[in-house]
């Protein structure tokens, strides 16, 4: 009895059958449950019927311009590291509309807010690195003078189950960002995934009385399996890339640094690394009309700070050169951003370096401009 | 009451009343909100108006602070929103969001000489502030309204500068970058009326708006006639699209202008002004 006091606590365990009952239960409550699934070269976070949705058996390798998916013999079903995109796609889509507009009769318009909200979503397998990209987003829309109301009613809906990171991609750098592997807040119920001979289980603790009421009906964890999941993310804090954020602060303070003009030399200004970044957050707009121009409609859409019309003020674009561009992605992420936000737009998930074409590494430029060695 | 919605997002319809030809690409509206209310601004903020269908600019406010019964907007037909407005008349609607931005700090200068140096349509988003000082005139030393056009048939505010200049408690001083026609006043760079000077320079505020190198240079004038950097403020223009820190565009080092600015206090700014494409 003494137990039920601390259900918002409860540390449980589920098979991969109980992960599956899991999931089925979130759907008939009514959540759209996205989660980790293989979809042809890549792992990505798309809606999921059932834990046979997740990629068992698939690893990722990853590396500067690399991304190849591995099949790993240990079945692990959360063991794919980060597929490209994070849980912006979800919390914040790439295409929201604004309003619609109407030509009324005799003059003048009336405008529409968009359409009600979609139902509540959950999210299976956001590792620690995406947790604190989503505070940091939920921070710039909503901290401050103005909110997005959208954002923070998808977020305050969703039920997040974080999943623990056994082991580092080699593109990592969470530990140095402190933000990972081990994740210590910010979730509904958290999941370890133990494998060994005998036995393929999730450790399930849940971090809100909401998370609590999921597990209700798990078996209680043993001790033994607290401490083998404490183990699991031990092994994850072995990272290859580092990164340090208070010298990086100094990015700002050396806007004539060589160095902006060599990367700039490689940068394709693709813009890939603000797509899969899941902190970026720039967005423009697009007005559209139908033929007759009776009928308008404003959206939303992803921007990225590497196009020239993303500076543009009449008379051409304040950012013209690749270096400038590069620039203000890289000064904002790891140095602006902390004046704006009191903390750095980076989470550490290294996803600009994976799928950066020519495997441009945030932590090598870094390192570069504010006067490191190598890391 | 204002009229700025729960979600800073979508717009609030407008009935435009007047449109005023200024110059031959400048034009002033004045518009009411279409479901009534009033309208409160600081001098210096802008707005975000959209033009149905075509789309949304930035526009500072140029009216009287002092009258909440109507907005005023000076605008300059320079792109393809901006081009859409031109074609509006009185009657038509137009959608506004805001106000949005910092704004002149006039109730901070009481007790200063008080200089406004003004630069082509930059006069527009200084005008809120010029009619808030004249609305507390005692409260000021000398105010002088310093002002720059490339030519005579550029000056904005033709009328109304005349009438200041008419006033014994407003300096204004008018200069065109080339004379045409039968101009015979001062000719060059509105800086050079800095120079000329006429205020108190330890007890002066200065409130600088133009194009960004008419800003520079007017802010090292008024620097080498000893007016301290911390009672300079600048107005700066970048691509606001959302127009309060949403939306990423206007960022200019660690500021997103649309918030932390348009209005700043020059000694803040004073270093971001001397890196080129920031």
């Amino acid at each position: 009895m003494a137990k039920a006091k601390r259900d918002d606590v409860a540390v449980t365990v589920l098979d991969k059958d109980g992960l599956g009952d899991f999931i089925k239960n979130l759907r008939k409550s009514g959540y759209q449950v996205f989660g980790p699934r293989r979809d042809s070269d890549a792992v990505i976070y798309d809606l999921i019927d059932g834990a046979d949705d997740l990629p068992a058996g698939w690893g990722s390798e990853q590396k500067g311009g690399h991304y190849r998916l591995r099949r790993r013999d240990d079945g692990a079903l959360f063991g794919y590291g980060l597929g490209p995109q994070g849980w912006k796609r979800q919390l914040y889509p790439p295409r929201q509309k604004l309003f619609a507009a109407t030509r009324k009769e005799g003059g003048g318009f009336t405008l529409a807010p968009p359409a009600p909200p979609d139902p509540p979503m959950a999210f299976i397998g956001v590792r620690a690195c995406e947790l604190a990209a989503i505070a940091r987003q939920a921070k710039v829309f909503g901290d401050r003078d103005f909110a997005d109301p959208g954002y923070q009613r998808r977020l305050a809906e969703a039920l997040i189950v974080a999943v623990q990171c056994g082991e580092a991609l080699d593109t990592c750098f969470c530990a140095s960002m402190g933000t990972g592997p081990e994740v210590k807040a910010g979730f509904d119920v958290k999941l370890t995934e133990l494998i060994d001979e005998s036995r393929h289980v999730f450790v399930a603790e849940a971090g809100t009385p909401r998370g609590a009421k999921l597990l209700k009906a798990a078996k209680p964890a043993s001790p033994a399996d607290i401490k083998a999941a404490a183990q699991v993310v031990k092994n994850a804090e072995i990272q290859q890339k580092h990164l340090d954020p208070a010298a990086a602060r100094a990015l700002a303070a050396n806007p004539e640094h060589p160095r902006w003009d060599q990367v700039a030399a490689r940068c394709l200004t693709c813009g890939n690394c603000t797509m899969v970044c899941p902190t970026c957050f720039c967005t423009t707009v697009e007005d559209v009309t139908d033929l007759k121009g009776d009928n308008a409609e404003r959206w939303r859409k992803w921007d990225s700070c590497f196009t020239t019309d993303f500076s543009y003020i009449h008379g051409g674009a304040v950012r013209t050169e690749a270096r400038s561009r590069y620039r203000q992605w890289i000064t904002h992420k790891l140095s602006t951003w902390v004046d704006q936000f009191d903390e750095t737009g980076c989470v550490g998930c290294g996803r600009c370096i994976t799928w950066c074409p020519v495997g441009i590494d945030i932590t090598e430029e870094a390192a570069a401009i504010t006067g490191q060695g190598r890391n | 009451m204002n009229v700025l919605p729960h979600d800073p997002m979508v717009p609030v319809p407008f009935r435009i009343e007047k449109v005023r030809r200024d110059l031959s690409d400048t034009f002033t509206m004045e518009m009411v909100p279409e479901a009534g209310g009033d309208f409160a601004f600081r001098p210096g903020q802008f707005n975000m108006l959209y033009v149905f269908g075509v789309g949304e600019v930035p526009i500072s406010i140029s009216g009287d602070p002092a009258d909440r019964s109507v907005l005023v907007h000076t605008t300059r037909a320079v792109g393809t929103v901006t081009e859409a407005l031109d074609a509006l008349k009185p009657g038509d609607v137009l959608g506004v969001r805001g106000p949005f931005g910092t704004a002149w700090p006039v109730e901070a200068a009481f007790g200063h000489d008080l200089v406004f140096v003004a630069g082509g349509v930059g006069l527009a988003p200084l005008r809120p502030a010029i009619y808030q000082a004249m609305a507390h005139r005692e409260r000021f030393g000398r105010v002088i309204v310093l002002y720059g056009a490339r030519t005579p048939e550029d000056i904005l505010y033709k009328k109304e500068l005349e009438r200041w200049r008419g006033r014994f408690d407003l300096d204004v001083l008018v200069t065109v970058d080339r004379a045409t026609g039968k101009w015979g006043g001062n000719v060059g760079v509105v800086t050079n009326l800095v120079a000329r000077g006429g205020f108190d320079p330890l007890n002066t505020a200065s409130f600088v708006c133009g194009p960004e190198v008419m800003m520079r240079y007017a802010a090292a004038a008024l620097e080498k006639k000893g007016v301290a950097r911390d009672n300079i403020w600048v107005s700066v223009e970048r691509n606001m699209k959302c127009g309060c820190g949403l939306c990423g565009h206007c960022q200019w080092g660690p500021h997103f202008t649309c918030k932390d600015g348009p209005v700043f206090r020059f000694d803040g700014i004073a270093d971001l002004f001397q890196i080129r494409e920031l």
